[in-house]
Parts: structure tokens; sequence; C-alpha cells
């Protein structure tokens, strides 16, 4: 199968790469351009970890081919903070104890990072409603509803 | 768990693409959204030669206020028509819907064309352009026809759809302020996909009701009209009596599957429940505006 070039922006930083029109973005931000924040779960849109922000909007990045995003700008778990400079929603996952293994941590907080931004969050019920497309098998999700409640709050 | 090599096509416009679809000779299959067609492909359930995408024609994503009627373009997101204010203000049994439908990333994406050609038994939009008596817009390389959604849906994951054929537009008579209305919907978690849910319609006149709209979805191989329980109602006022007789009358005319998520039994239980929820906010609705 041919080759396309596409060109995108991530996290800021402009690429261009020739690819596979088969290639899952999942697989283009991890493989093709070494970006290993964005975890691979299910890799049929059920886990919610690979979730990226494709032109400001959460979407799953298993159930994209990159080769249709050209001229597009996706934000990574990468994108957020630094080890020496979380940003606000990191930091209330630090502080909320929001993870253990830390595999879903990438996909919650880009799903966290598109609910605060669209939706009020009012209640515990709206924010698991809003959850409820991420899977995590180690907390409980207890903390993790508790360090986005503490984000609606700092909002 | 990775796709078939495929031959990606881009059209940028609905002439291109149901010309590419012919061309294909039904080895091609559109891509709108992706969210039910990418994972078959990483499952391998399905290997089209050719992938149409279609997210690139211009013109194809809209909620438009066209006078009794609301269009929706089939490249619109689920998102979009949750949060549309049009939609809200005319069809908002449909706003409600609509935040029922997956999760957030997945309605970002997820296109209401995909969903109504993908028909999923157990989806939102299906049964809301059944009980909104809308109007499906088709483009095929012969022109152009438009179809009741009560003739499109033929089965599970069935539509009456050729190969070369392609949803441009839903069309939904708008609902006068007037009328009542209620969606209920059970699901394991929220944002899955129903294991049974209704919407229910009820135009009242002089505290009777004129007419009574009841669609289900999650009990049957397709989305359905509870025909008889709608013709039960008519010429009534909801009370305990005619609200056992709906009810009744929506659950005899389900038959559910038995799954891993729920038993037919249950899930008829849940259609007798969720309409009798629906029926009473609706009716509820109804005599307010009254």
């Amino acid at each position: 199968m041919s080759a396309h070039t596409i060109r995108v922006t991530v996290n800021g930083a402009a690429h261009e790469r020739s690819i596979e029109p088969r290639l899952l973005l999942a697989d283009f931000l991890r493989g093709t351009l070494g970006l290993t924040g964005t975890h691979v779960g299910c890799e049929h849109g059920v886990c919610g970890a690979c979730t990226v922000l494709v032109d400001g909007d959460s979407m799953r990045s298993c159930l994209l081919f990159a080769v249709q995003l050209d001229g597009c700008s996706i934000e990574t778990v990468e994108s957020l903070g630094t080890l020496n400079d979380l940003n606000p929603l990191q930091q209330a996952f630090r502080e909320h104890h929001a993870l253990q293994c830390g595999f879903c941590t990438p996909g919650m907080l880009m799903t966290a990072t598109d609910l605060l931004r669209k939706y009020p969050l009012a209640t515990d019920e709206q924010i698991r409603e809003g959850l409820s497309g991420n899977l995590c098998r180690c907390t409980g999700y207890e903390h993790i509803v508790a360090a986005v409640r503490a984000a609606r709050d700092a909002r | 768990m990775k796709p078939p090599p495929f031959e990606y096509r881009v059209p940028d416009s609905v002439e291109a693409a149901v010309a590419m679809l012919a061309e294909g000779g039904g080895e091609a299959k559109v891509l709108a959204g992706g969210q039910s067609l990418v994972p078959m492909l990483n499952f391998r359930l399905l290997r089209p030669a050719i992938l149409v995408d279609i997210n690139r024609i211009p013109g194809l994503s809209y909620i438009r206020d066209d006078g009794d009627v609301i269009r929706v373009g089939a490249l619109t997101r689920h998102y979009q028509l949750e949060t549309s204010p049009v939609i809200f203000e005319h069809l908002p049994v449909l706003s409600a819907a609509m935040a029922h439908v997956a999760h957030l990333a997945i309605r970002n994406r997820g296109t209401i064309g995909g969903s109504l050609s993908h028909a999923d038994p157990a989806a939102e939009l299906p049964m809301m352009a059944l009980l909104l008596d809308a109007m499906l817009g088709i483009a095929s390389p012969q022109g152009r026809r438009s179809v009741a959604a009560r003739d499109f849906f033929l089965g599970a994951l069935s539509v009456g759809l050729e190969p070369d054929e392609l949803v441009t537009e839903m069309a939904f008579p708008k609902l006068p302020p007037s009328i009542g209305w209620g969606f209920e919907e059970v699901s394991r978690r929220h944002g899955d996909f129903a294991l049974a849910a209704v919407a229910a319609t009820l135009t009242v006149r002089d505290g009777t009701i004129a007419e009574a709209r009841i669609a289900i979805a999650g009990a049957d191989d397709r989305a359905v009209r509870a025909t008889e329980a709608e013709a039960l109602l008519a010429g009534r006022a909801l009370d305990q009596a005619s609200l056992d007789a709906a009810c009744e009358a929506a659950r005899a005319c389900v038959s559910p599957n038995t799954d891993l998520h729920a038993s037919s039994d249950y899930r008829r239980h849940l259609v007798e429940v969720l309409t009798a929820k629906a029926l009473d906010a609706a009716w509820r609705r109804a005599r307010e505006a009254a």
C-alpha cells in the first residue's frame, strides 16, 4: 500500500512523516515520534488509555489513523507538565493519590482535561460519568474522582 | 490488533465519495468517525480493500433550522448534537438521548451518519430517528433520495443502503413546545450500550393523549416503535390503567437477546419499567406545558 505524507503539530512541534494508511495514531505517536507517554491498552476503543486531544477535543488514538490527521494539532500527556513542573491537574492527581501503576493515567489526564473544559462537573456523579470511558484496574477510582473534583474547584 | 492494509482515498465532495464507492464495487467502506469501524478493523472482522474517508468533504457538518424541520449533516459529531442550542430548543428529547451516547472521546469523533449506517440495535441515534419520524437523505452515483427512518433499519447492523450509497443528512420534524417527552436508559456503566432504552413523546390535548410515540432500543435486532402501545394510549389520559396497558404492550412487542450483559427476561422487564418512566416524564412535561 502506498505511503502518504502527513504534516502534523504534536505538542507544539511540527512533524512531517511518510506513513502507511493503516498506522494508528497511537502507534504513530509512540513508534514513529517516540512519544511513549500515550499508552495503548485495548486497541479497540474501550479502555481509554490512549486518549489524546485532536484540535482540542479528546479522542481515542487507537481509533484514528494518523493519515487522517494531516494538518491537525495533537496534544498528548507530554504537553501537560514536567516532572518538576506538574500542571494543576497532574498536581491534583499527585496530591490525591489518583494513580498507582500509572498505566491508565495519561488517558485519565487527557480525558479530564477535556471534561474540565466542556462540562460543569458539578457533582461526583457527573465526574464519574465523564470518566466512565477510562478503565483503571488499581485505584478503585475514588482518588481519581477526588483529584478531578479538586481540579474542578481550582479551575 | 492492528488493522489490515487498505487503500486510503479522500474525496472532496459527496459526488466524488459515491463515485469511489461505486468504483470499489463492494470492496470499499466509508470511514466517517470510525468509532465502530476502526475497532472492527483492528479485530480484523473486516478487510475492506479501500477506505473512503469522508471527513474532509466540506459542508456535511451542520445543524440547521429549516422551517418545520431541523436538518443535521451526516458528518455532525455526537457532541455537537448533544450541545446544540437549536436541538435543545426544538428536539429536547434528542439532547437528552445524546448525553447517553458512549463517552466524550467517542462523542467528539463519532458521526450521526456513521451511527445510522452502522445501526447497532442498542444505539441511541437510530432509536431517536424512529421516535421522531426522521427522514434520511442518501446520495449515490445515480443522484439523491430520501427515505423514512422506519424504512431504513432492517436488522442488526443492517440498513437499506447500497454499497455505493452514502447517508448525507437526517431531517427531524420539530417538536412543538407543548409536546411532552421522556428518555430512559439502563446500562452497566454510563456510556455503555443500552441494556434497554425507551424514549417517548406525548401530544396532549384537553387532558387526553392525541398522539403517543414510543421507541425502544437494545431489546430487539433493531430499534423498534411500540405501535400497539402507542395506539392504546390514543384518546386516553395517562392513568394507572392506560399506563399498565401501554407498558405491557411495549414489553410484548420486543424479542430481546440473552447475552453476557443481561438475560432476555431482564431486558423485557427493563422495557416495561423504562416505558412507564418515560411515559410518566412525558405526561408530566406535557401537562406542565399546557
